[in-house]
């Protein structure tokens, strides 16, 4: 771990202000993934600005019958809500199903959408890896590739994002508040927080640099029945090999979204149209652009599969 | 006390306190922190500094450049070992790859350099600024690539490489029901929850090192040839272990470099392998290739067994004797065994619970029930079928004890194997796809010579010291009471000391040895106090009972705390043994029983019910020995459905080097787990009766599982792990 510098940020507005103005600066909330990183010198912030003094722990009703969910309300408390696991049962089953109990309590809303890839190529600093170290190649490509990504892959890239919650949270559509450093707000719809690997994997979302997120909205309860279904080699503490997130309304239709697989949760509206037709007609559009490895290729049956056992739990 | 004849009966015999489901001893110290493990001695000796390792970046090559300019004028830093620093090094007995690498690398983070300075994060920090150019050398990564080029290999424990007897290959031909299957097993890693850890200090010409290692005897011996200095200078202390499994048998880099890095800053210094160094720095159980052919009858009865297993190793290292228990296990009039070694350039493969057996049960165990499928026969049944009370390689050498069928027949009853449907594929709980399967249980129970010191104090106490081990294991209760059942005092009245280098050599803890040895050796030790105090009594030592704090004969009756006067009385002895385990096969023998569901949809596989039933001699403590077998078996279960150290063929390394990605069974892959031991005495083992139990609770569980997959889903799966993506294919959708 290098040195750094640190400070506590008494407002969001202070805190990206600070963040855009010094050289080389994270923003740090549970740090259950930051200090790891920083431990192993994948992440060399020189400063540190902790966000967990802002008063954005609180999860509220908003006028539209949505929830607006702090960023720093932890997972833990986010899974227990009793609003959310009514209304939104999608999104208690998949932080649920992520993890272990003891980072659920340290790990942050916003904190959970910016962790970055478990590829192991990523956390070993001896080998190639183009989202650590730009340009330097991608071991996993032709190497250990059984945990990435089969769709929206690139030639510099096939790591996957590793959450459940944001899984859900795309099925939700859900909507991401920042603060900028120039103190202006915005919401950014999940579907374009996180960017698939193109030729620049190392740049994850479309953040701007120093801008923070502050909550993350859920519009208004869409009922349906809501599925989360996480396939894994051991029953806990293990990232998804596949893991699905269905909203299924009694007529037949619904929201499909899947992690495991791309380099963001991965959800395609138009696949949707498809749900009358079964898992088969569904992932054939989810997949229509696969690139799968020897390595991973089981996971195009696997989603399908997993989707359709989903789907009839859902009743569709 | 040299142990020569099948035992009689002795003081052990009366179980007042051995064989009693004792508590820890030393229990109240781990579950309240205190237990001083290696890296946190804080106490021991002031002035402690901080090493960090630096692995190498690449599986096979040399070291052209390092640069540690940058390194050194971090701040903290108060010096830096490589092996161009380091002075001459030799290399331990037991140690294939150098510990300190450079120039030439032997393998992936093969320890290059050691930083110290005053804070573990100085030191660490300051490790990420050596820099090291390397010249990349074509390194053999690939052991089924190398399967046609290797050796005959002379291993130094496990038997011969080749045994024979009859003609195999006639008697396979000729056989009416053949089977001929290739299995795979992967490397392995001991993913212990404590990483090698160690501080060491040098007053002089004297090294003391705090460390956890399994072997004390042995470490102090290769840290001395290592370092070129008289084994009297090296003094190791080790009185509990977080963990080893094989994987603390050796002197490790985190000894040596702490050693280097004290001389080197002239100031004590302390060093723990980081987690991301701890697969490919240090041994792991390597992966094999095994064939097995098996001819029978159409009755079941076995007329031809062949095993053959290749492995691989570093030049110097050692095979995995995966083909130990086929020449042991089952009858046939026909057999062989071959074992074959490639030079490979991965780390270091050695010892990891139950060596041999642990993968050689996962491969041979399926075959048996390979065999049953084409015999028709029930697995339990076709076991026994196939039993056999002497060695089958050497006829006139009997088994000492053997309970397999037993074993077998208990565990059917207990885990309701007659509503097994033979029929693989046809039971269904909901979304769950079910299946039951067996497995023998084998390991083989090894002697060794183990030593003691027991004192006797004025106030009655008794004190053992010895340099056995407490890998998690029990050694201290168990020590202490065969103590308190020799002298005849309560427990509460027995001290253990264990794991210094000033202490008696024990037989230390591996192989599943440990347990019947070092107790044995104790037993020899109390021997001889007993004779000391029953003459400084006065009293005929044959007739003296020591029972209640006292020593009778006759009516006349000592307090204990009288005979040792006005100073400790001390005695030591080893146990030393004969030609019993030449002239008797002494092994372990068990049944391990699985149920496994498997989801339709998805192909995950979720252990329901798991039951092992284990003879393995007196069991000294059963609370201890369950807490042993349970262990095992899940980490069999770790070994049947997820461990896989991943080799990266282009790199040379094991790519999931850490725990996110080295996966071994959680509480939740555990469901229900259940094992009992059979009555046994073994008298040929020792004068305790006793023999191993710890790695007999590996042996044979990962192959229970596949059979239980088998018969849940039709698919068998000869690669492990079983994992989903193996089954897949084969699944029809619901």
């Amino acid at each position: 771990m290098r040195s750094f510098s640190y400070e506590r940020a008494t407002s969001p507005g202070a805190a990206a202000a600070a963040a855009a103005t010094t050289a080389n600066a994270k923003f740090i909330a549970g740090g259950t993934n930051l200090l790891d990183l920083m431990k192993l010198e994948i992440e060399t912030p020189a400063h540190l600005i902790d966000v967990n003094d802002l008063a954005l722990d609180r999860i509220d009703e908003t006028a539209d019958g949505g929830l607006r969910i702090g960023a720093l309300v932890r997972n833990t408390d986010l899974a227990a809500d009793r609003r959310v696991r009514r209304d939104y049962g999608v999104l208690s089953r998949a932080l649920l199903a992520g993890a272990s109990g003891q980072l659920r309590n340290k790990a942050t809303t916003a904190g959970n959408l910016l962790q970055r890839t478990r590829c192991p190529y990523f956390y070993d600093t001896n080998l190639p890896c183009n989202k650590r170290k730009p340009g330097s190649g991608c071991a996993a490509i032709g190497g250990f590739s059984r945990q990435h990504a089969v769709v929206g892959v690139s030639d510099a890239c096939i790591a996957t994002h590793p959450s459940d919650m944001a899984v859900a949270m795309r099925a939700l559509d859900a909507v991401v508040e920042t603060v900028r450093p120039d103190g202006t707000t915005r919401n950014i719809p999940i579907a374009e927080l996180h960017r698939l690997p193109s030729d620049s994997p190392e740049i994850e979302t479309t953040l701007q640099p120093g801008e923070l997120i502050t909550a993350v909205t859920l519009p208004k309860p869409i009922g349906g029945t809501q599925v989360y279904r996480k396939v894994r080699d051991r029953a806990s503490y293990a990232f998804a090999l596949v893991s699905v997130a269905a909203i299924v309304q009694r007529d037949g239709s619904g929201r499909v979204a899947l992690g495991g697989v791309a380099h963001k949760p991965w959800r395609v509206e138009a696949a949707e149209a498809e749900l009358p037709g079964g898992a088969k007609a569904v992932t054939a559009r989810l997949f229509a652009d696969a690139k799968q490895t020897r390595d991973n290729a089981y996971k195009l049956p696997l989603a399908e599969r997993t989707l359709a056992a989903v789907l009839r739990e859902g009743g569709a | 006390m040299r142990f020569e004849h099948s035992a009689t009966f002795n003081p052990i015999d009366q179980l007042k306190v051995i064989g009693h489901p004792t508590s820890r001893i030393e229990g109240p110290l781990k579950t309240t922190g205190t237990a001083p493990y290696a890296y946190e001695r804080h106490d021991v000796v002031a002035n402690q500094a901080y090493g960090y390792v630096v692995g190498a970046a690449i599986g096979k090559g040399r070291i052209a450049a390092i640069d540690l300019d940058a390194a050194k004028a971090a701040p903290g830093v108060l010096t830096i070992v490589t092996a161009d620093s380091a002075g001459k090094l030799g290399k331990g007995a037991r140690n294939a790859a150098p510990l300190l690498g450079g120039p030439e690398i032997a393998h992936y983070h093969q320890a290059v350099a050691v930083v110290v300075a005053g804070t573990f994060e100085q030191a660490r920090a300051a490790a990420q600024l050596v820099r090291i150019d390397y010249v990349k050398g074509d390194g053999k990564f690939d052991l089924a690539a190398e399967r046609d080029s290797v050796s005959i290999p002379d291993p130094t424990i496990g038997g011969p490489a080749d045994t024979a007897v009859g003609d195999f290959a006639s008697a396979f031909v000729a056989a009416p029901v053949q089977l001929d299957a290739t299995y795979t097993t992967p490397d392995q890693g001991h993913a212990m929850m404590e990483p090698h850890a160690s501080i060491a200090a040098w007053d002089g010409d004297k090294l003391t090192i705090w460390t956890s290692n399994q072997m004390i005897a042995w470490g102090a011996e290769d840290m001395a040839k290592t370092l070129g200095i008289p084994k009297e200078n090296v003094r190791l202390v080790s009185p509990h272990i977080g963990g080893g499994f094989g994987g603390k048998l050796f002197l490790r880099a985190d000894v040596l470099l702490a050693a280097l890095g004290a001389r080197a800053a002239g100031r004590p210094v302390k060093v723990a392998l980081q987690r991301p160094l701890m697969f490919n720095n240090t041994t792991h159980r390597p992966a094999t290739i095994q064939r097995i052919r098996i001819g029978a009858e159409r009755d079941g009865r076995i007329t031809a067994i062949g095993h053959e297993s290749w492995s691989g190793n570093v030049s110097e290292g050692e095979p995995d004797m995966a083909v130990s228990q086929t020449r042991l296990l089952y009858a046939g009039a026909n057999r062989m065994t071959a074992t074959r070694l490639a030079t490979l350039d991965l780390p270091e493969g050695n010892a990891m619970r139950a060596p041999g057996e642990a993968s050689g049960m996962m491969a041979l165990e399926i075959a048996i029930d390979e065999l049953v499928d084409k015999l028709g026969i029930d697995p339990v049944a076709l076991r026994i079928a196939n039993d056999t009370q002497v060695d089958p390689e050497h006829p006139k050498r009997r088994f000492s004890q053997r309970q397999l069928v037993q074993c077998l027949n208990e565990g059917a009853a207990r885990f309701g194997w007659s509503k097994r449907n033979a029929k693989p594929g046809q039971v269904r709980d909901g979304r769950w796809l079910v299946g039951m399967g067996v497995a023998a249980a084998f390991r083989n129970n090894l002697v060794t010579k183990s030593a003691a010191r027991v004192r006797l104090d004025q106030q009655g106490r008794v004190t053992v010291e010895t340099d056995m081990t407490d890998i998690g294991t029990g050694s201290y209760t168990i020590i202490a009471q065969t103590a308190a059942e020799m002298m005849g005092v309560p427990l509460e009245k027995v001290g253990v000391r264990l794991g210094d280098s000033d202490f008696p050599v024990s037989c230390g803890s591996g192989g599943q040895w440990g347990g019947n040895n070092s107790t044995a050796g104790v037993y020899a030790a109390c021997t001889k106090l007993r004779e000391t105090i029953a003459q400084k009594l006065g009293f005929n030592s044959e007739e003296a009972v020591f029972a209640d704090g006292a020593v009778r004969s006759g009516n006349r009756s000592v307090p204990l705390a009288h005979a040792a006067g006005a100073g400790d009385l001390v005695a030591e002895d080893a146990i030393e043994y004969g030609d019993l385990a030449k002239t008797y096969q002494q092994s372990t023998f068990g049944a391990h029983f699985v149920e496994v569901g498997v989801d339709a949809d998805t192909a995950e596989i979720r252990v329901r019910r798991m039951l092992a039933v284990c003879a393995a001699g007196r069991i000294l403590n059963p609370k201890a020995a369950r807490s042993q077998v349970i262990g095992a078996m899940t980490m069999g279960v770790g070994a049947a459905l997820m461990e896989d150290l991943v080799v990266d063929k282009r790199h040379g390394l094991f790519v999931n080097h850490d725990l996110a990605g080295y996966e071994v069974p959680v509480h939740a892959d555990i469901p229900h787990q259940d094992m009992i031991f059979l009555d046994e005495t073994d008298p040929i083992s020792s004068p305790m009766k006793a023999k191993g139990v710890a790695e007999l609770g590996i042996c044979g569980v990962a192959a229970a599982v596949a059979n239980a997959v088998h018969n849940a889903t039709g698919v068998r799966v000869r690669e492990y792990p079983i994992t989903l993506d193996k089954l897949l294919e084969w699944l029809d959708v619901d």
